[in-house]
């Protein structure tokens, strides 16, 4: 996930076309019928890998395959999920879990920093402000990726590979983050605040930690949101700073069992692939006010 | 008094030291894990690694600060892979922003019902990570479990040869742009939002047609989130290497251990030639980042 930045300092004023004064009647129905059908079509191409998935999850072990792929063909997937969760003596569940582990922990420790830092220069004025900003903008340009190769030779010289660190340190920074939050705190958090704050003669930490995080909160809650997001869905890194199976997350699991040629079922594949998207599924599914208050901030000029 | 005085000089160092203190533990992370590892890689890269004869004793090192670099250049697999994400982008990504952007319209134009779901649809798939997308079309495309081919079998009778010389390509690129277009939708879909619902109204009132609003001011006005998504598109392709990387197993050889440049990369590390891998990417970082740079010179939007 390569998320988008622009020098975006307020939010745009969302307006819903349809909503718009003298909206709906002047359509005709055959722009109405080619909109949707366009939309149509392209909707099931989005759709139909991910529910061909779903199908192919509940249909009895072995007859992932059979029958037509958008349709369901009896029903077994309890049975499937327990046949996950068993094979490799449940070395899944355990994926799954350094997964929840790896990202929940670098998101949580990253929002905290990327808060602190995005904050400072959104809010102080101090000599070295814009190089400090325009390096994290720079890094946001180049991607993560980029920076593996060399994180795996640096970590193998000083000892760090095979251990959640390797995973875990990298993960934490995201400059993403901290553009977020600079973003958000110059939109939300008022100098006045801050000033009141001051003269009632609180400190800036404390300041920082009972009036703006507060005011921030919901920004927060993107940052966390598109980190974790990030830390979950990173291949490269994991893939190669642990080699041990149990320390993996659930995508590098998952590609071995797909590379594996058989020696796992493809139809244990099929439901261990549906498992490890539900949770990211189901917190988008929930969440996609955060969601987008991270893409329009990010997008917009 | 005198309190106050002092309170008032060393709040004003405070003043001046804060700021720092808020960075600190983003920078010094930044600084171990960005800088420091692309400084490692790059001093790295500047020796080469020498094996004896036998091959018996350990290899040594040796400062030879051009020889990986004039080896990049000539390695035909790595200039081959780069060549190969060049042909990727420049079809993948005006292709995916395309769709992109035609969606983006249609869920902005008036005609559009049920705006929210096919919203919600569209941009589903950014939430499936790329290593399970592309395992899930791995077993859309394999020759022994596609149900695409099932059904284009029994409907008209001829299959898609996936995993051909030729189209194994474009089977990556379709699982990118699965991956990508609802994203990239939105962002632009976001842009279409700002345009004042003024403008649009001047313009419906001289009576242009919906059409003509879309193409002479919707474009225009969404231009920088267009030139945007492109750029990002364009690093996106550079750094090519989960869906490959996924699908090569089943691809029966088309898809090769050093087809897009990371992957290469990736194998100089498993042939434990770090200098060299890390040579290879620091060419790659180079190259993105002057593209990335030149673009933003060029469209004027640079860091402020």
């Amino acid at each position: 996930m390569t998320p988008t930045l622009v020098s975006a300092t307020r939010p745009p004023k969302q307006r819903d076309s349809g909503a718009r004064p003298g909206g709906q009647r002047d359509t005709s129905l055959a722009s109405r019928i080619g909109v949707m059908t366009v939309l149509a079509i392209t909707t099931f191409y989005f759709l139909a890998p991910v529910w061909w998935l779903v199908v192919a999850s509940t249909k009895p072990a072995g007859h992932q395959f059979s029958g037509s792929g958008l349709w369901f063909d009896g029903f077994a997937l309890f049975e499937n999920i327990a046949l996950v969760f068993e094979a490799h003596d449940g070395i899944f569940g355990r994926w799954m879990l350094n997964s929840v582990f790896y990202a929940g922990t670098a998101a949580l420790f990253g929002t905290v920093i990327s808060a602190m830092a995005g904050y400072a220069i959104a809010k102080y004025e101090f000599r070295g402000r814009g190089v400090v900003f325009g390096a994290i903008l720079a890094a946001v340009l180049i991607p993560k990726i980029m920076f593996t190769l060399p994180l795996f030779l640096m970590f193998n010289q000083v000892g760090l590979l095979n251990t959640p660190f390797a995973m875990l340190l990298p993960s934490v920074v995201s400059p993403f983050g901290v553009y977020l939050a600079r973003v958000f705190a110059s939109q939300a958090v008022p100098d006045e605040l801050i000033e009141a704050g001051r003269l009632d003669g609180a400190g800036e930490f404390r300041i920082f930690r009972s009036v703006s995080a507060r005011i921030m909160a919901p920004a927060l809650v993107t940052i966390f949101l598109f980190q974790f997001v990030e830390v979950w869905n990173n291949y490269l890194l994991p893939a190669m700073v642990l080699n041990d199976t149990s320390l993996q997350p659930v995508v590098v699991g998952l590609a071995g069992w797909s590379a594996s040629q058989g020696q796992i079922p493809a139809g244990t594949v099929v439901v261990a692939a549906f498992l490890s998207i539900l949770p990211l599924v189901v917190a988008f599914l929930c969440l996609q006010r955060f969601w987008r208050a991270g893409l329009t901030a990010g997008a917009i000029k | 008094m005198t309190a106050i005085t002092a309170n008032g000089a060393s709040a004003r160092t405070l003043r001046w030291r804060t700021p720092w203190l808020f960075l600190l533990p983003f920078l010094a992370l930044f600084a171990a894990m960005y800088v420091a590892p692309i400084v490692f890689a790059f001093v790295q890269s500047l020796f080469t690694l020498q094996r004896s004869g036998l091959g018996l004793a350990a290899p040594t090192l040796s400062f030879d600060p051009f020889a990986n670099y004039a080896r990049v250049f000539s390695d035909d697999e790595f200039v081959a892979s780069l060549g190969r994400v060049l042909v990727f982008g420049a079809v993948q990504v005006p292709i995916m922003l395309g769709l992109a952007l035609l969606i983006a319209l249609l869920l902005d134009s008036k005609s559009a019902r049920g705006r929210g779901f096919f919203r919600l649809a569209s941009f589903l798939p950014f939430a499936v990570p790329t290593v399970v997308a592309a395992v899930m079309w791995s077993f859309l495309y394999s020759p022994v479990t596609s149900p695409i081919n099932g059904f284009l079998e029994q409907a008209f009778g001829f299959t898609i040869p996936f995993f051909s010389e030729e189209l194994a390509l474009w089977s990556v690129a379709n699982v990118v742009t699965w991956c990508w277009t609802g994203y990239n939708m939105f962002i632009i879909y976001s842009a279409l939002q700002t345009i004042p619902g003024e403008m649009l109204e001047a313009a419906k009132l001289d009576g242009a047609s919906a059409t003509r609003i879309a193409w002479s001011i919707k474009i225009p006005m969404v231009r920088p989130a267009i030139i945007l998504t492109t750029v990002f598109s364009i690093i996106g392709s550079a750094q090519l290497f989960n869906e490959p990387t996924v699908l090569k197993p089943i691809s029966g050889g088309a898809i090769t251990s050093t087809y897009t440049p990371l992957m290469a990369a990736q194998a100089s590390v498993a042939a434990q030639n770090y200098p060299y891998a890390a040579a290879q990417s620091v060419v790659l970082a180079v190259l993105v980042g002057v593209a990335s740079f030149v673009f933003f010179k060029v469209t004027g939007r640079g860091e402020r």
